[in-house]
């Protein structure tokens, strides 16, 4: 496999839920290191099509690879690819009943098999990386929304995964815990990962992408560059989209 | 421009008091309205015709050695508490020998003990399993003898509180761990685990203990190969965790039931292993969220080993009423029925207060 190949390879990809066709012919690539932003109107299947890479979704035709590993009912390539791939939920997630140290912990201990002080090291190392190594001992109840989102984000680092998914990181926030998120991400595509981000925060699309992925009804609509996508959508959906959202 | 307001916040304030001492406590939770003054007065009225006579009956007017002759001249005025300290061995260990029957209170202390020892957060260690070990070891050959110079007891001959609290312990230590894997099983993707566990579950909560019992006494030898044989306390042992099996299932579902979906996607995101996931994450939340259930399946377990004295075996209840044969003695039943209501009361209170207490440390992670 070389550099240059994409890292993620998603190939006529349909989904349904039950009878509702969500995913339609969705074919993707992405590069190493590319930073791509997902919109698009809430039920247009972006959530979905990034819980297909990991397999908690499960697409019913085309195919996914992922790093090399192509995604089968095979519980031995899902959970390979899963320790390939960090993903950062609306909710947070977090174990409720371990402290924030313990739920870095937990992955690197039991998943990759790392002794107990080394998997410690790595975690403080995350938790240092979000700025929040003080608040280690704490339990996620006892933290704020932005802190305990940034505790997700360092968990899933701690698995050092070579992509990173990220399910609308900064809905569930308060307005003023937003920005302590975003700059964390911000810090980790400066870092060179590889990012798929679902997300309406079109300041961070601007900023940061490399390419920005517009989804409606379970297809996608376009894709472009942010500069392009924001100062000339080709696409009549896409530009009704961004004149709402942006006002 | 004008240069902004500076924020300073106000300093915190103790909140008001409403009322003050113990005469304003009064006046607001048991006068606080008309129709709390009259319920308080109707309870106080209740309380001053009923306490005293009962006071006079239980302790007053009673006799308190095993005096048969002074009981009966007392004719039912107070408790004859003479019948519980003639008899008090009979009903704790049943038809054990009598001559040896600081062997059941031995076994007894030694479970107890180690179940103290259990209930201690800091003693959640390996070994535990070990004492455990070395605990029902010592109960059982403590009970049956027939080593180290002691003499054979058949299991017929086990019990009052010693048959009680083994039951019990048999009934919960079996049917947690079981329980909990046919929960799994029941929320399982595999379509045959799954209706096999339902239907499992489903057939033996249609069934009275009793019945299984019954079937475990006299029904089940009957199917056994010639010459095959497996003692009836066994068999009672296995009965009583089969049921209970069945209903800890359906408790452990309600656990995992209340778990929102995000922690198994988290889990299954970071690479866990389904039984990894289970062990580490889900289990510990759904099991603490349960606590109080798994409380109510305890009482009731130890409640429902009185039961065992249809398949004549002889709890604690089954015990009392060995005692009861008595004719002389057979008018204080009162009397004894208190007593095990005592003895009941005890250790239900006990594990109730624990299991609070448990919930409260276990759940600290809920509090904010």
């Amino acid at each position: 496999m070389r550099e240059s190949d994409p890292i993620i390879r998603v190939c006529g990809v349909n989904k349904w839920f039950g009878h509702f066709h969500v995913l339609k012919d969705i074919d993707l690539e992405v590069a190493r290191g590319e930073r791509i932003v997902i919109a698009g109107p809430s039920g247009s299947g972006k959530s979905t099509l990034i819980r297909c890479i990991n397999r908690l979704e499960e697409h019913q035709e085309g195919t996914i690879v992922v790093d090399g590993v192509t995604l089968t009912d095979d519980v031995k390539a899902i959970e390979k690819i899963r320790r390939e791939v960090g993903m950062v939920f609306q909710q947070f997630n977090l174990f409720p009943h371990l402290t924030v140290l313990e739920n870095l912990l937990l992955a690197p201990h039991w998943v990759l098999g790392l002794p107990r002080a080394e998997a410690e090291e790595r975690a403080l190392q995350q938790l240092t990386r979000v700025h929040i190594a003080e608040q280690a001992h704490k339990y996620p109840g006892q933290i704020s929304g932005g802190q305990q989102q940034r505790v997700a984000i360092a968990r899933a680092m701690c698995m050092r995964p070579r992509i990173m998914l990220f399910d609308e990181p900064t809905s569930a926030l308060d307005p003023e815990m937003v920005k302590e998120v975003l700059d964390v991400m911000i810090e980790l595509a400066e870092g060179g990962m590889t990012m798929l981000v679902v997300t309406h925060e079109m300041g961070f699309a601007k900023s940061v992408a490399d390419r920005v992925v517009f989804m409606d009804q379970g297809q996608i609509v376009e894709q472009a560059p942010p500069e392009e996508f924001f100062a000339n959508a080709r696409h009549e959906r896409s530009r009704a989209f961004l004149s709402k959202i942006l006002g | 421009m004008i240069a902004p307001i500076p924020f300073v916040p106000l300093p915190a304030r103790a909140p008001p008091r409403t009322a003050a001492g113990p005469l304003g406590w009064v006046r607001a939770h048991l006068f606080g309205s008309p129709g709390n003054a009259v319920t308080t007065l109707v309870i106080a009225g209740l309380l001053a015709y009923a306490l005293p006579p009962a006071a006079r009956w239980l302790v007053g007017n009673a006799v308190w050695h095993p005096d048969y002759a002074a009981c009966r001249a007392l004719d039912h005025a107070g408790a004859c508490w003479g019948f519980v300290a003639e008899k008090w061995r009979l009903i704790l260990f049943g038809r054990y020998p009598f001559a040896e029957q600081w062997r059941p209170l031995a076994a007894t202390a030694i479970v107890l003990a180690a179940l103290v020892v259990t209930a201690i957060p800091a003693c959640w260690r390996r070994w535990l399993g070990g004492l455990w070990v070395a605990a029902l070891a010592s109960f059982f050959v403590l009970m049956s003898g027939g080593v180290m110079g002691l003499a054979r007891v058949d299991t017929g001959l086990w019990g009052g509180l010693p048959l009680t609290v083994l039951l019990t312990l048999i009934g919960m230590g079996a049917s947690i761990p079981l329980g909990i894997l046919l929960a799994l099983a029941r929320r399982s993707d595999l379509p045959l685990l799954r209706t096999l566990a339902t239907l499992y579950i489903e057939l033996v909560r249609g069934v009275p203990l009793i019945t299984v019992l019954f079937t475990a006494s006299f029904v089940f030898p009957l199917l056994l190969p010639q010459g095959m044989r497996i003692d009836v306390l066994t068999r009672i042992a296995l009965g009583i965790v089969l049921f209970q099996t069945a209903y800890m299932a359906e408790v452990v579902r309600g656990g995992l039931q209340a778990l929102p979906k995000g922690q198994y996607e988290a889990a299954a995101a970071l690479g866990l292993s389904w039984w990894r996931m289970q062990q580490k994450v889900i289990l510990p939340q759904a099991l603490t969220l349960v606590i109080p259930s798994f409380v109510n399946s305890l009482l009731s377990t130890f409640m429902d080993t009185s039961l065992v004295t249809i398949v004549s075996m002889y709890d604690l209840t089954g015990a009392l009423r060995l005692a009861l044969g008595d004719a002389q003695w057979r008018s204080f039943f009162l009397e004894g029925y208190l007593f095990i209501a005592l003895v009941y009361f005890a250790c239900c209170f006990a594990m109730s207060r624990y299991s609070h207490w448990l919930e409260q440390r276990l759940g600290r992670w809920t509090r904010r």
